[in-house]
């Protein structure tokens, strides 16, 4: 049933990427425990547009969990305490009456903080880049089934496809490590017939773009799997890893 | 892209860590193996178990050898790897949270190089005490051979010294218990069935290491030291 709860924020806000940025208190009232979390920022930003002050950037787009564009950390927690959630779907009926919340962005270096809770996750674009491309016939439509996948080699391809690029895993690895992002892309494609010709170039310069952007080495914490919203595990990591020592060989 | 290159990848600093990790943890577990010896009130086996390893010659320097460089490369990549971990989150949170679940996140994870630090000052001190120790010398046979075990009896004669042997050893446990299942995932060694494996025999290994070697010295200090 619906009830309405007083919430106390605590907001990370910085008005530039390279000003000073300090935490700000807010008091929400009256918030709709059916709200999700994104709604309920909405309703602070309509307050405080309509007081003349500054609302509160943060990223959403398709708020339905599957795109990857949202990402706050609440109470030190990427995407907040609930498992298997991305903040546009954490609703407020997980919260209690009186709570303060602390809303901080991803922390990390590759990940620069462009505004309040706005960062700049281009650094994934860029590993992405340095992936390229796989070579299959394109034109007319390919005779289905024409190459044959193993049924447990799809059904982990696809696991490790459901990634949705968000960077929770980045944002609660101690090390800021984009291991297990970056091992979940290479998996996708290493694991399908159609990913395997360009397999070894790929997991190389994947790699070596990840260590560009200055992300972290991988401790085997275990951390990201934990807070990933779409539960992807660290075999993703390990399979990199095997990929990238396979191509060395190469 | 050239072999030697992957070792200055994040990935590949990983490798010699987990590599030379394992060495060192299949040497710890034979070193206790072998030191079980001194709770047999006889010093005679662990005396000449302990002249037959030094008569090795090439052998055992070779071993010595081995052991000291794989040590020395994994404090060095460990350095540099714990150094790049915390540039690469140059500003920290204000507040961070465990998410638990799968996570392994705790004091063992967190203070791997910690740990690490205190054990290689450990082991230099450890064979000052010991290998380069009080030496004394007997004749077992006819064969004149050093009395190490008297030498270790009179260490752990001291509770001061037990006292740093527990604290120090449960360090060592701490650190294989995170250690040794990290160092298989490190190299890629990773399977539904595998993984569940190596994390219960890396957290037996570190429990049998850490009460193996905090065993031998109580039981030195509590049954009487130097016979």
């Amino acid at each position: 049933m619906e009830k309405t709860i007083n919430l106390k924020l605590k907001i990370w806000r910085q008005s530039a990427p390279d000003a000073k940025g300090e935490l700000v208190s807010y008091d929400v009232k009256d918030v709709s425990t059916e709200m999700s979390f994104l709604e309920m920022l909405d309703v602070l930003n309509e307050d405080l547009t309509k007081k003349g002050e500054e609302p509160v950037e943060f990223d959403s787009d398709c708020r339905e969990g599957i795109c990857g564009t949202c990402g706050i950390v609440i109470n030190g927690i990427p995407h907040g305490q609930e498992k298997a959630t991305t903040v546009c779907q954490l609703h407020m009926r997980h919260f209690k009456d009186g709570e303060t919340v602390l809303l901080e962005p991803w922390r990390a270096k590759a990940f620069p903080v462009i505004k309040d809770l706005v960062v700049d996750r281009s650094a994934f674009d860029r590993i992405i880049s340095a992936g390229g491309y796989i070579s299959t016939k394109t034109g007319s439509a390919p005779d289905a089934n024409i190459i044959a996948v193993p049924k447990p080699d799809a059904e982990l391809a696809m696991d490790m496809a459901a990634c949705i690029g968000c960077g929770a895993c980045v944002a609660a690895c101690p090390n800021a490590s984009a291991s297990l992002f970056v091992g979940a892309k290479i998996s996708q494609l290493s694991l399908l017939p159609q990913g395997r010709i360009e397999a070894a170039t790929r997991v190389q310069n994947m790699v070596a773009q990840m260590d560009a952007e200055l992300f972290g080495a991988c401790t085997n914490i275990q951390e990201c799997e934990a807070v990933c919203p779409k539960e992807i595990s660290i075999s993703a990591i390990a399979r990199m890893r095997r990929e990238y020592v396979k191509a060395a060989f190469k | 892209m050239r072999f030697s290159q992957i070792f200055s990848s994040t990935i590949g600093k990983k490798l010699i860590l987990g590599i030379t990790g394992l060495m060192w943890a299949t040497f710890i577990v034979i070193h206790l193996l072998e030191n079980l010896l001194l709770l047999n009130p006889d010093p005679d086996p662990f005396n000449k178990w302990a002249h037959t390893l030094i008569s090795l010659g090439p052998i055992i320097y070779v071993a010595e050898l081995v052991l000291v460089l794989s040590l020395l490369f994994h404090i060095f990549y460990a350095v540099r790897v714990t150094w790049e971990n915390n540039r690469a989150r140059s500003i920290s949170y204000v507040k961070t949270a465990g998410k638990g679940g799968v996570s392994k996140r705790g004091l063992a994870t967190s203070s791997m190089i910690y740990t690490g630090i205190l054990l290689f000052i450990f082991i230099v001190l450890h064979l000052l005490h010991f290998k380069y120790g009080s030496y004394y010398e007997y004749e077992v046979g006819g064969v004149v051979i050093r009395d190490l075990y008297r030498t270790v009896h009179e260490y752990f004669s001291d509770p001061l010294n037990v006292t740093y042997y527990i604290v120090m050893m449960s360090l060592l446990g701490l650190h294989l218990s995170h250690g040794v299942w990290s160092a298989f995932q490190s190299l890629g060694l990773n399977g539904p069935r595998f993984t569940p494996l190596m994390t219960k025999i890396g957290t037996g290994i570190a429990v049998f290491v850490a009460i193996g070697f905090i065993g031998i010295p109580l039981f030195v200090l509590l049954t009487g030291g130097a016979a």
